[in-house]
């Protein structure tokens, strides 16, 4: 059938099953609306405050599901608004496809009004993009675009649709969702290998990343542990992936992680790494990293393979496949010594949280806040944050059930990440979604609240307010001699009142016994976001903590 | 580890924009390139990248593996084993009655020629590996070079092996 190149682009977004977008309209997608608007009964748009808000949105609905996020912009501003967004996905491998229209191509290299050469501008931020000069190659660079965003490494890819192609008339015939692209099957003898080296170790420790987040391996990678007797911890990124109940998962280890998960990682013999990068902040000091330890490494990235870190076997396939062959052919096999060892790290790191609780009297405490909310918080609860202190609480304290319940910014550290993604994690889920936010980052993008609020999304705000910038400042309290510069926010926003005047509900809390009633009645609503403005101490501290280009024998552990 | 001279080729999709991909992964990584050049190949829609740099083993991996990343990219392979390596040189210098038959001399040697002539200046142009076109250079230098511009190196497998036939 003969359509407009806009009815071709939305009938493609269809076609590759795309049922919710986030966008923004303005002058050079105002076809696209157009289309939208003819197709509204079956590409549901949600219009947000912000461009940057529909890319983090975007991000959020794929983080929750694993699906590819679709955004649209208009072209300049518009354009240059989403560039955050597609960053934040870039880094953390999320698919995205992010759509934006720009001047005809007769005004192209004009400098036209909100002309920008948005290909360029998110070259090095998007796996791959496409400026569609051509109708004709429209639907397939649509189809291509998803394909690229979900294959092998996923990641976000941009489409740049001039007007002239959106309004040109062109065929277009409906074809099938595009598969992945295959990935490398590891060779057996290379499974050997790891078999070997696993049968060798005596101190496993199995670190799972964002690559194995949504893979459905929590289970398998448990089961493996009790095969092998190996210790289970994870990066920032792989957080949810497990069970958390199981008595040797021991969180998140690096730059924050739990005491128990860094320590074991370091005295490990043999790391057996899922998905993971080995990014700086969960390394520290590369050249002191595991230095007595071998690593495997499974992942789909061969670029990925002794890109941080040496390792001794790179594993470059479907880690799924990779990991499932592997821990099929391995022997059961024990270490009691080792289980002992980890088993006293886990005792170690429990004395000291107690240390820390006593010593602290404030009348609510970030602790308490993670109490309450793992205490409260319903079955499936997506939790996604922003970036700061608050987040790296969440990533300590927050007990998940079940995978891909955890949307945050891992790598690109976006502050302004987390209302968007809660928007866009419970478009796609209709699963209760609680935002850890600080009021540092809610600050950034906390236009969305309208939008959260249009669309009766009924996201619970826990905002961890304690009025200054905490994770610089927290830098600034250990190595900046306490010179606060630029951290102290002297700012008399009353965010209860705020939270009215978007149409939101807001509450105060103090105390302990007072956050608890406002989570309760927060985590009620069902029509509508509420604000929990939660006020804790400026001077708490995210602990243990390794200082920068520190190893793990410098970590902080009390003050 | 030492760092080693290395020759990267490269099939890319011939279309516009794709250099600028190839060498802002280039930048965007930190790795420095010796010379690249770019040109037509025997298949119409690919173009050939050939890139020369330095670098340790390590460097080698990453920027292969890097280079297969890029959708635009569809094959890469390092030319091992003393691939045939040319590169050509258009050099202008001055030309001096006194000095004249010495930069003759030298033409002849290196199997240069001579492409523009004009009472106070000679533009010659000479091909071969890099060394050769380094040590012309180098001749010419006490004669007073004008201007200079080197295309770079290009680089063939020897014998019947192609990139596409490596596999």
């Amino acid at each position: 059938m003969q359509l407009n190149g806009a009815q071709i682009l939305i009938q493609t977004l269809i076609e590759q099953g795309v049922t919710d977008v986030f966008g923004y309209p303005g002058g050079q997608v105002i076809n696209i609306y157009d289309a939208l608007y003819e197709y509204k009964d079956k590409i549901n748009h949600v219009l947000t405050a912000h461009e940057q808000g529909a890319s983090h949105a975007a991000d959020g609905y794929s983080r929750a599901t694993g699906k590819v996020g679709v955004c649209i912009a208009t072209s300049g501003p518009g354009a240059t608004n989403l560039v955050t967004g597609i960053a934040t996905a870039m880094l953390d491998s999320i698919p995205l496809v992010a759509i934006t229209g720009n001047v005809p191509c007769s005004l192209i290299g004009k400098d036209s009004f909100q002309e920008i050469d948005i290909t360029g501008v998110t070259l090095p931020i998007t796996k791959h993009n496409f400026f569609v000069s051509d109708i004709a190659e429209l639907a397939d660079t649509i189809r291509q675009a998803f394909q690229i965003a979900k294959s092998g490494r996923p990641g976000p890819v941009l489409v740049d649709i001039p007007k002239n192609v959106q309004v040109g008339k062109y065929e277009y015939e409906p074809q099938a969702v595009t598969e992945k692209m295959p990935l490398p099957k590891v060779k057996d003898s290379q499974i050997d290998e790891a078999v070997k080296l696993i049968k060798e170790a005596q101190k496993p420790y199995i670190y799972v990343g964002g690559g194995a987040a949504g893979l459905g391996l929590g289970k398998a990678i448990v089961d493996f542990a009790n095969k092998i007797d190996a210790a289970i911890g994870c990066s920032f990124m792989g957080l949810s992936a497990i069970p958390q109940d199981y008595e040797r998962f021991l969180g998140m280890q690096g730059m924050h992680g739990h005491y128990a998960s860094s320590m074991a990682q370091d005295q490990a013999d043999l790391i057996i790494g899922i998905g993971v990068r080995f990014s700086d902040r969960a390394t520290g000091n590369v050249a002191k990293f595991a230095k007595q330890s071998k690593i495997i490494q499974l992942d789909p990235d061969c670029a990925e393979i002794n890109k941080n870190v040496r390792v001794d076997l790179g594993l470059v396939g479907d880690v799924a496949d990779t990991f499932v062959r592997m821990a099929e052919k391995c022997e059961s096999k024990s270490s009691p010594a080792w289980l002992a060892q980890v088993k006293k790290l886990q005792d170690e790191e429990k004395a000291l949280e107690e240390e820390i609780a006593a010593a602290n009297n404030a009348p609510l405490t970030p602790k308490q806040v993670f109490d309450v909310i793992n205490g409260l918080k319903k079955p499936n609860t997506i939790i996604t944050t922003d970036v700061g202190q608050h987040q790296m609480w969440a990533a300590q304290y927050v007990t998940f059930d079940n995978t891909r319940r955890f949307v945050s910014s891992g790598g690109l550290g976006t502050m302004g990440f987390g209302l968007g993604a809660a928007m866009g994690a419970y478009t796609a889920t209709k699963d209760p979604v609680v935002l850890i936010t600080g009021d540092g980052s809610f600050g950034m993008n906390l236009n969305e609240l309208a939008t959260a609020v249009t669309y009766k999304i009924p996201v619970v705000i826990v905002l961890m307010n304690n009025g200054v910038l905490g994770m610089v400042r927290q830098w600034q309290t250990l190595f900046f001699g306490k010179r606060y510069s630029n951290t102290v926010l002297d700012r008399k926003t009353d965010f209860v009142a705020l939270a009215k005047a978007f149409g939101a509900d807001g509450y105060l809390a103090e105390t302990v016994v007072e956050f608890k009633k406002a989570f309760e009645k927060a985590i009620a609503s069902t029509d509508k976001p509420v604000v929990i403005d939660a006020r804790i101490d400026k001077d708490e501290l995210v602990l243990p903590m390794l200082p920068p280009g520190g190893a793990i024998s410098d970590m902080i552990t009390k003050i | 580890m030492e760092n080693n001279k290395f020759v990267i080729a490269v099939y890319v999709d011939n279309k516009s924009g794709v250099l600028t991909r190839v060498t802002g992964m280039f930048t965007r990584r930190a790795f420095n390139i010796d010379t690249l050049t770019v040109g037509e190949t025997e298949r119409s829609e690919y173009s050939r990248i050939t890139i020369c740099m330095r670098g340790d083993e390590y460097v080698k991996e990453q920027i292969i593996n890097q280079l297969k990343k890029l959708v635009v990219v569809k094959k890469v392979e390092v030319l091992e084993n003393e691939p045939i390596k040319r590169e050509l040189m258009l050099i202008k210098v001055r030309n001096d009655s006194a000095m004249r038959n010495d930069i003759m001399t030298a033409v002849d040697v290196f199997r240069a020629s001579v492409i523009d002539y004009s009472p106070e200046g000679m533009c010659i142009e000479v091909t071969g590996s890099p060394s050769k076109i380094d040590a012309f250079v180098k001749l010419m230098e006490p004669f007073g070079i004008l201007e200079m511009c080197r295309t770079g190196i290009v680089a063939l497998d020897r014998g019947t092996v192609t990139l596409f036939s490596r596999d």
